[in-house]
């Protein structure tokens, strides 16, 4: 077994925010170049913020413990704000993640940003998002 | 709360006789077979004994059995032991794409050094053809390596077609039997096999406790040069209390055979139905009726091996996985990729192996885990929400 963090064994034991938001504002998917695992959010927007957001993740715990944390740490924040969460700070909220599984953090912050990209977008907007 | 070992090909308890055979020879029979002095005497017909019996287990002869710590070991003796042994003869290697590691990445080195090799494919069960085989071997061949039985699949090779293939063109034929030993009816003598892997960690014995079968007419260089223990072909003092568990493992495999296989046979079938009939989006893996008694593999469709094995593991219920995220490599299972499974079901793939004291009344619990924790990670899938979004366009 992998030496998983009690915060990481916390959210894959108890995943929040589960699910797809129907007719959702912005949506992100990524495919785990890597393993080959995929990663979807969907998220709600209101004045700038993200009101509402939702994941689906076909992954390792690693994987599905990230996609938790990151819809935790981007629930109401503004779209900037979110666009800010790093791979690293998953990893790091989440107590850290064994070597071979950080690849798996990527999925998280990357999906997120992409949800956000496309809200944007469809707004006639650019965005600048951390890696 | 319960825990149910269905790993037991990666570990399983000794049985109660096996340790209370090794105990004496950690001390009061401490002695090195070796030894000129009485002090020998014991542990070297204690030895014998186990050869004798590990030899009794495949109908072969004492004489014919080499201790290794690991198949691994036994597996690179047999391959790199027969090579340096017959070097003049030719530099062709004939094996297949679901060996175990320590066959494929011996042969990859080899490659390297310049001999040529075959890998035989397999079809959508695991099984190696016949003809392919014979069509392969060419005047160059000096070596077959074909395993009696996959480990992860359960998939059992038809070894007395292909061995009889290879001896038809007089080439040594040598079968990774690890996975086999203990679980099916293998006769060394009978399958013409001149080299045979196995290990007594999988039926009983303790971890560390091996051996290779050479026939009597093969020829092969030794790993370990050093004194003249193992005729020679394995230097160092033996581990007598291993192999004594070892040889204990072996007598016990040898008497009760015929019922272990029936009994496993039948819980694993048992498992198979109830997990069938109740865990939606399961597929086997393997093949249907020609598997080792106690395997079995499915894969659960729309969710990843990791995620399954964890929260199987937190129901303490133990099992493997051939998902790429469980392997240290990233990679998945090279097996399941040579059946032709698709990636995303290879990651879902779940091994069960079972053992001595795995029972039926545990059926009920482990379908009930398996269901209840597919079912919620089937939920968060994105490709389960996908395949519901197909089937609703589709009505
Ligand atoms: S998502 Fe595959 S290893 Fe983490």
């Amino acid at each position: 077994m992998p030496d998983y963090s009690d915060k990481v064994m916390d959210h894959f034991s108890n995943p929040r925010n589960i699910g797809e938001i129907n007719e959702p504002d912005g949506l992100g998917e990524v495919g785990n170049p890597v393993c080959g695992d995929m990663m979807k959010f969907t998220i709600k927007v209101k004045d700038n913020r993200i009101e509402d957001v939702k994941y689906l993740t076909f992954g390792c715990g690693a994987a599905i413990a990230v996609s938790s944390m990151v819809s935790e740490m981007a629930k109401g924040k503004t779209l900037e704000e979110a666009l800010k969460i790093s791979n690293k700070q998953v990893a790091e909220e989440l107590g850290g993640l064994p070597g071979n599984k950080m690849h798996c953090s990527n999925l998280g912050a990357d999906a997120l940003h992409k949800a956000i990209e496309d809200y944007m977008e469809k707004q006639g907007v650019k965005a600048e998002s951390a890696t | 709360m319960k825990k149910i070992n269905l790993d037991n090909a990666a570990a399983s308890p000794l049985e109660p006789a096996v340790l209370e055979a090794m105990l004496p020879f950690f001390t009061e029979h401490f002695g090195n077979p070796s030894s000129g002095h009485e002090l020998g005497n014991v542990p070297r017909k204690a030895l014998e004994e186990a050869r004798a019996s590990v030899a009794r287990l495949i109908n072969a002869e004492p004489r014919e059995i080499i201790f290794t710590a690991s198949a691994s070991e036994a597996n690179n003796l047999a391959i790199k032991g027969l090579i340096a042994a017959n070097r003049v003869k030719g530099n062709h290697i004939i094996s297949s794409v679901v060996e175990h590691f320590s066959v494929l990445n011996q042969l990859k080195t080899l490659e390297k050094e310049g001999f040529a090799v075959t890998l035989l494919p397999v079809d959508q069960y695991g099984l190696v053809n016949p003809e392919q085989l014979d069509q392969a071997i060419t005047d160059k061949t000096i070596l077959v390596s074909i395993q009696a039985a996959n480990p992860e699949i359960g998939t059992i090779q038809p070894l007395d077609d292909l061995v009889k293939v290879a001896e038809s063109k007089g080439v040594p034929f040598h079968t990774d039997a690890a996975a086999a030993v203990g679980w099916t009816h293998l006769d060394a003598k009978k399958t013409g096999v001149a080299l045979l892997s196995l290990a007594g960690d999988q039926f009983g014995g303790p971890k560390g406790s091996a051996a290779l079968y050479v026939s009597k007419k093969t020829r092969i260089r030794p790993l370990i040069e050093g004194g003249i223990q193992e005729r020679g072909l394995r230097a160092g003092t033996e581990n007598v209390p291993i192999l004594v568990g070892l040889g204990m493992a072996a007598k016990l495999a040898a008497e009760t055979l015929a019922e272990r296989v029936k009994k496993s046979s039948i819980l694993r079938d048992q498992l198979k139905e109830s997990l069938i009939n109740n865990v939606p989006y399961l597929h086997l893996n393997g093949h249907p009726e020609q598997r080792l008694p106690h395997n079995l593999n499915f894969s659960v469709e729309f969710v990843e091996g990791e995620a399954l094995l964890l929260r199987l593991n937190m129901a303490g219920i133990y099992v493997s996985s051939g998902s790429s995220c469980t392997s240290q490599a990233l990679k998945s299972s090279h097996v399941l990729s040579a059946i032709g499974l698709p990636p995303e079901l290879a990651q879902g793939s779940l091994l069960f192996t079972l053992g001595r004291q795995n029972s039926a009344d545990e059926i009920p619990y482990i379908t009930d885990q398996l269901n209840s924790v597919a079912d919620l990670l089937r939920k968060m899938s994105p490709l389960y929400h996908q395949y519901l979004k197909e089937v609703q366009n589709n009505a």
